[in-house]
């Protein structure tokens, strides 16, 4: 309570956004206080699917917990897979065949494709518009389902093992399907949403996140490259060697642009996904050396690796003692960095502008309480 | 109305029923058909808007309950009426109790004084323009009790946005009808109708002359109705469904049907005034033109004018529901922005250009 005009007393409301809000994308609680609808102060509190992602290495074998990594981010499991088995295969200097590295980077961009998709869809259910939902999520079951008669699995595929992929590649044509319709269908969002007024009104200026304070708060990925700062391991990736890639910059800082970064992304990933399947076309078949995964023992040492994630840089780092199982494992997830993000952005903002700027920034709460 | 009460009292007399019954009786039914009607009309528009969203969206929507999904709503209500009514402990009971009896109020006087045809409006008085401005007013009322009541704080933040959203839409509303009385020189309902007609049908409609009026009231009506994308009282993505948050079971469902009931009544009111209410498009009513001048077309024109009033509304929803597939809310700043700085003055400028308009059309009243 604060002295206010004229002597009158001025309180201030504290609103428990979450765990169970439709548009904190899983169960993130923000604690906000307002003064009116503007914002005073917010506290994230995370940790309410918290599943000891890290803890659950130390008890299980290599081969035991390839599957788990996949529920990470279940939105793009792929990558943290491709992380996982990125480590031990260097660790054990295992080469990966040609074929295999293009199947990696063909999956790895159709997943980034269906976590794109899904978050324009509810981005924009967060501003409350229906129907992009539904749009997007029909362009997302064309992926989905040629990722489910691929691996067997919609989400978490389970894919990636070490040394290679589990089974080889199938399914061409429907990739070439989703290559042939997406550009059209994203021409339709752009025309339904980009330059929408009321879409404009809502994200441009809103939620302006300068170059400085990303690099401070470790913000990576779209969020950091649609505040004008090039930065995308894909770049410097050992597997997206030989691609032709212009990672997707923009100036624009807010929200808008966060938008319109991963609407060219997907473009970009169509890109990769098109000579990726021209390498494949290239490559053949080849019996493979099979790795034996019960005996995995990683030597004595540390080791780390990285990735461009849909939601930022995701990296790991194993201590192993020389045991089958690592004596520490710890991953770091882009979502994490930007919930933290949080507690400065939306500072002295209105609380439909707060639920905008929240919804751009594309958190997904498995892949921070890990 | 004195057409179809001679009618019925010789029907009447033909079976030898008294004649005090059929004036008694003559008074009582139009109210119980409204409320019937009311219901199904709810139930329609229910579905309508259901299916239109599935369609808008690539789905099917509705389609399991009945033939074609007809029944959905009519379960949903059921199912509604057979929940627990939670009332939350800290709430204020009285209130919260009453905020769904006073919604309906204003919903079913509303459809109470429209002229459906030309004989047949239930409450006729000479100015029901001035009863609407107050009605349509009123369902806010409810909504910030209800929001207020609950102790629920995103209720109260819906119920506080909904009342500055009315008061801001609630003005430029006021300015388009004022123009509207203008032209037609008249606040009764049926004397506006009749002033739009023309024998070329669709020209006499105030919507030429008027069209930014049209255009200001429809979006205030929006405004009104917390239909998106001014659906900020009640945004789901926000507040989580603002003021009826708390509300459950029956009480929920008063609160939802009584919106439909609301946006029919609002629908026929913008095309009495704009549309040219129970007036035929074509000038001559279509059953005159298939049967001529006989006594039966004389008795059908009055069901064709109940058709052509709810084909009109029907667009009008149609737009709504089209509107609300395609467009993101509004932030709080710009909604308060885009009624005091456009709308208002759009309003007032369009009420000169009005009085400008009847003066050149030689309107000497």
């Amino acid at each position: 309570m604060t002295q206010g005009w004229l002597g009158m007393t001025k309180t201030t409301l504290k609103l428990n956004l979450g765990p169970q809000h439709p548009s904190t994308h899983g169960v993130l609680r923000l604690i906000l206080e307002l003064e009116g609808e503007k914002i005073l102060s917010c506290e994230p509190d995370i940790g309410y699917l918290h599943r000891g992602m890290e803890k659950m290495a130390e008890k299980l074998s290599y081969i035991q917990y390839l599957p788990v990594v996949d529920r990470i981010d279940y939105l793009a499991g792929c990558f943290y897979s491709e992380l996982f088995c990125r480590t031990i295969e260097n660790a054990l200097n295992i080469e990966l065949s040609e074929r295999d590295k293009n199947i990696r980077v063909l999956l790895l961009e159709l997943n980034r494709i269906s976590s794109h998709l899904l978050w324009i869809g509810a981005f924009l259910m967060d501003l409350g518009a229906v129907s992009p939902f539904f749009y997007s999520m029909r362009e997302r079951e064309m992926v989905l389902r040629f990722f489910e008669k691929l691996t067997g699995q919609r989400m978490m595929y389970n894919y990636f093992v070490f040394g290679g992929v589990r089974n080889d590649i199938g399914y061409i044509d429907d990739i070439k399907e989703i290559i042939k319709i997406l550009p059209n269908k994203i021409k339709d969002y752009e025309r339904i949403i980009t330059d929408n007024p009321i879409f404009l009104a809502r994200t441009k200026n809103k939620g302006i996140l300068e170059k400085s304070v990303a690099a401070n708060y470790s913000i990576t990925g779209v969020n950091l490259r649609a505040s004008g700062i090039s930065y995308d391991l894909r770049q410097n990736d050992y597997l997206y060697k030989g691609y032709e890639f212009n990672p997707v910059v923009l100036q624009g800082k807010d929200a808008w642009a966060r938008y319109k970064a991963r609407i060219l992304e997907l473009k970009e990933s169509l890109n990769l996904i098109r000579q990726a399947l021209d390498k494949i076309s290239k490559t053949k078949t080849q019996a493979k050396t099979f790795i034996s995964p019960l005996g995995i023992k990683l030597p004595e040492g540390e080791y780390y690796n990285e990735i461009e994630a849909p939601r930022g840089l995701a990296s790991i780092y194993i201590k192993s003692l020389g045991d089958n199982v690592p004596y520490r494992l710890k991953w770091r997830t882009g979502s994490y960095y930007s919930v933290n993000l949080l507690k400065k952005l939306l500072l002295g903002e209105f609380l439909n502008d707060a639920i905008a700027i929240a919804g751009s920034l594309d958190i997904i709460l498995p892949e921070v309480d890990k | 109305m004195n057409y179809l009460y001679f009618l019925y009292t010789e029907i009447l007399a033909k079976y030898n029923i008294p004649k005090l019954f059929g004036e008694i009786t003559f008074y009582i039914i139009p109210f119980c058909v409204l409320a019937v009607a009311l219901l199904i009309i709810v139930l329609i528009l229910v579905l309508a808007e259901r299916k239109l969203l599935g369609w808008f969206t690539q789905r099917k929507g509705p389609n399991r309950v009945g033939w074609w999904g007809i029944l959905q709503t009519l379960a949903d209500a059921l199912k509604l009426l057979l929940k627990e009514n939670i009332t939350p402990s800290k709430a204020d009971r009285f209130l919260f109790n009453l905020a769904p009896i006073l919604v309906f109020v204003p919903a079913m006087t509303l459809l109470g004084i429209i002229p459906y045809s030309a004989e047949f409006t239930f409450v006729n008085t000479s100015s029901n323009i001035i009863l609407y401005l107050l009605l349509a007013a009123f369902p806010i009322v409810s909504i910030f009790l209800g929001g207020w009541a609950s102790n629920n704080k995103y209720s109260l933040i819906g119920a506080v946005r909904s009342i500055a959203q009315v008061l801001s839409y609630e003005l430029p509303i006021s300015f388009v009808v004022i123009g509207i009385v203008t032209l037609a020189s008249s606040m009764n309902l049926t004397e506006i109708t009749l002033s739009q007609y023309t024998k070329y049908g669709i020209l006499g409609w105030y919507i030429f002359p008027c069209i930014l009026g049209f255009i200001i009231m429809f979006l205030c009506i929006l405004a009104e109705l917390n239909r998106c994308p001014f659906d900020l009282p009640e945004a789901e993505s926000e507040l989580i469904c603002g003021y009826n948050t708390e509300y459950s079971g029956m009480r929920f469902a008063i609160f939802y049907l009584t919106e439909y009931a609301l946006l029919f009544g609002n629908a026929l009111f913008l095309s009495v005034l704009f549309l040219g209410g129970y007036l035929s498009p074509f000038g001559a009513y279509l059953s005159h033109i298939f049967f001529g001048e006989t006594a039966f077309a004389n008795i059908l024109v009055y069901f064709e004018q109940v058709f052509w009033l709810i084909f009109k509304a029907s667009l009008i929803i149609f737009v709504v529901i089209w509107i609300r597939a395609t467009l993101p809310r509004l932030a709080s700043f710009d909604m308060l922005k885009f009624s005091w700085a456009v709308l208002l003055p759009l309003s007032i400028i369009n009420l000169l250009f009005m009085v400008i308009f009847k003066y050149i059309t030689g309107g000497a009243v």
